[in-house]
């Protein structure tokens, strides 16, 4: 039996298709609905209530959290931009054996060998006020009294992103780095460019679709994320995700859902930008 | 010509910073020297094992050998892309052995063009300049200049992969150009064009040198094409230099077997107990008298147009060649799996050494 072409891509988008429909777009749809419903402690009733929608948007509560949440995310993306190009520089143009580099970038992947909620608590020994950091530093005479901002504040959760995400953007870096012909580099060299220069004029350039990649990555995970933020804070700090975590746990539906439309629009806004900057399409070519 | 100008202004802001490179001596010979080279990539293998050569100023020299015989090793060291084992190597009187590409006066043009996908014709050309901090005015008048010399101006504004290969590679000899080197390597620079556009190419190269009056260094794999250009021809196989002289010398007086036969249109036999080699189209078909013979069975025969190459399996056990005018070959019309005979003057014999 023989289908015609047409028939055929149809046919082989059908199971994503209806899979992303029916997991993806009609829950939104009604999410969307109920964002714009009243409802009380107990229940979401079918009247029009512009409520949510107003606190959304204009509420001074609304401002600070995409405030916090922008500023946890510039951070982990400068450092992990800085920690994961020099690392895909070491492992692509300083690494020889092509078996080392394998190992080193899946030893970059340990930190997803333990299930998150033990990642976490590990955390504790090491930074809380009893922790080996805490131990060294007035071991050496450099505090008096332990820092208490090591565990449960706005640093634990930066510094949980960046060790958790780094290897979003490492990952994608590498593989755009990898990809860069060694005569690019040679012949850069032969034109009397120095390291740094071949970094900044050549690599850097060509990397930007790695970058970009990441950077997708990261701003997903960080805007959606709303357990690393509640353990690491010690429930001290909220972003948009967590009042929306929030709200859930108190049955304020239409607020969560009027809440999550607005991160969704943000998110795609975000990505759409960034997605300017890198060719899908050509990165699955090669 | 823009070019005379170009090669001719000694002063040029273009020329690049070399502060450890004396300025060479107007009377030097050789544009490049190679002395005792070796390259060794571990105890067992050996890329290159200490080879000597001298390059005379001004020539196009072609190194041609099979894949893996060494040659672009050669080259790469010589570019500083890969580093010496033992020996040293002079650019005009300069030892230049273990200095960084740009000091050495050395470019080099890569088999893949590498050039810079981000970065605009103008843009790529106009590099070297923009790592030396040279204005953007400036930098950018100088490489139209240098595109001009390729004909490339009109696409100056092109990315490379909106070039074609021939294209690609005119921007990449203008920006190796740009560095004003005294050598310019060239690593197989022919090999991924079509046929027409590699004659083409071939004989621009060959007016660019001549015009420039620099050396340049060819890297290929191609007998017919190190015929067509070189001054001077190397003959590489297994890590050494087989001959290193003009291509008319190594065609008339091929020093050994490996090179009669890897430079084509020689018959290797053994003649009176001595091995020589023999020029195809000194033999013909048919035995002669007074003329030496080797008797075989004709297993190929190839219509050329003005020629007809006619291949024997010797019964001595070897390859036997005969090219015959296309005249001659009709009038005898010889036929595959015939019995056959080629013949030759004693004088067109040439020994060679073993």
């Amino acid at each position: 039996m023989t289908v015609s072409p047409k028939v055929a891509s149809w046919l082989q988008v059908a199971p994503m298709a209806f899979v992303f429909t029916a997991m993806v777009l009609i829950p939104l749809g009604i999410i969307f609905v109920v964002s714009f419903l009243d409802y009380n402690f107990a229940q979401v009733f079918p009247e029009i209530y512009m409520g949510s929608w107003q606190d959304a948007l204009y509420s001074r509560l609304t401002v600070d959290l995409y405030l916090t949440v922008f500023k946890f995310l510039l951070i982990t993306l400068t450092i992990t931009f800085a920690i994961g190009f020099s690392l895909a520089y070491f492992l692509v143009f300083h690494v020889r054996s092509n078996g080392m580099r394998l190992a080193l970038l899946a030893a970059a992947a340990i930190p997803f060998w333990t299930p998150g909620p033990i990642r976490m608590v590990s955390w504790v020994p090491l930074l809380g006020k009893e922790g080996l950091v805490n131990q060294a530093l007035l071991g050496l005479g450099l505090i008096d009294a332990p820092l208490d901002w090591l565990l449960y504040s706005q640093f634990a959760v930066v510094l949980a992103y960046i060790n958790l995400l780094t290897l979003a953007m490492l990952g994608p870096i590498t593989h755009s780095m990898a990809k860069i012909p060694r005569s690019l580099i040679q012949a850069a060299q032969d034109q009397g460019a120095s390291e740094w220069q071949i970094i900044r004029e050549v690599i850097l350039p060509l990397c930007k679709p790695g970058i970009a990649i990441g950077t997708i990555f990261i701003c997903t995970a960080v805007l959606g994320d709303f357990f690393i933020v509640k353990i690491m804070s010690g429930g001290q700090t909220n972003t948009p995700a967590n009042a929306i975590a929030t709200e859930l746990a108190a049955f304020q539906y239409p607020p969560a859902a009027a809440k999550s439309v607005m991160l969704l629009v943000v998110v795609v806004i975000l990505v759409s930008v960034l997605l300017r900057f890198v060719d899908i399409r050509k990165e699955l070519q090669r | 010509m823009h070019l005379k100008k170009i090669a001719e202004t000694p002063d040029a802001p273009t020329i690049p910073a070399q502060p450890t490179v004396r300025q060479a001596t107007k009377g030097h010979r050789f544009d490049v020297e190679l002395v005792a080279v070796t390259k060794r990539y571990s105890a067992t293998t050996t890329a290159v094992d200490d080879i000597s050569l001298r390059i005379p100023r001004g020539s196009y020299c072609c190194l041609l050998g099979p894949s893996g015989c060494g040659k672009s090793t050669t080259l790469r060291m010589l570019a500083g892309h890969e580093s010496v084992s033992e020996g040293a190597i002079l650019v005009q009187d300069v030892e230049i052995t273990t200095l960084p590409p740009i000091q050495r006066g050395t470019s080099m043009m890569f088999q893949d063009y590498a050039l810079f996908p981000h970065l605009t014709a103008l843009e790529n050309v106009a590099f070297s300049l923009k790592v030396r901090k040279v204005p953007k005015e400036e930098r950018l008048k100088r490489a139209r200049e240098y595109l001009e010399l390729v004909q490339m101006d009109n696409l100056a504004n092109r990315l490379p992969n909106q070039l074609s290969g021939g294209q690609q590679q005119r921007v990449a000899l203008a920006r190796s150009l740009i560095t004003r080197p005294k050598v310019l390597l060239l690593d197989e620079p022919l090999s991924a064009l079509d046929p027409f556009l590699r004659t083409r190419m071939r004989a621009e190269l060959k007016r660019i040198q001549k015009e420039l009056g620099i050396t340049f260094v060819h890297v290929t794999h191609s007998q017919e094409e190190a015929m067509a250009l070189s001054d001077m021809m190397v003959v590489m196989n297994d890590a050494k230099i087989m001959q290193a002289a003009p291509a008319r010398e190594i065609f008339e007086t091929p020093e050994n077997a490996f090179v009669a036969k890897f430079i084509g249109g020689h018959n290797v036999l053994v003649s009176e107990g001595r091995a020589v080699s023999v020029r195809a189209d000194r033999c013909r078909i048919g035995a002669q008298p007074g003329m030496r013979t080797a008797k075989g069975e004709i297993t190929m025969i190839e219509y050329h147009g003005p020629f007809v190459q006619i291949s024997l399996a010797g019964d001595s056990g070897d390859d036997l060649t005969a090219v015959m005018s296309d005249a001659e070959y009709f009038a005898q019309e010889p036929r595959i799996g015939d019995r056959a005979a080629i013949s030759w003057e004693a004088s067109s014999e040439h020994e060679l050494v073993a």
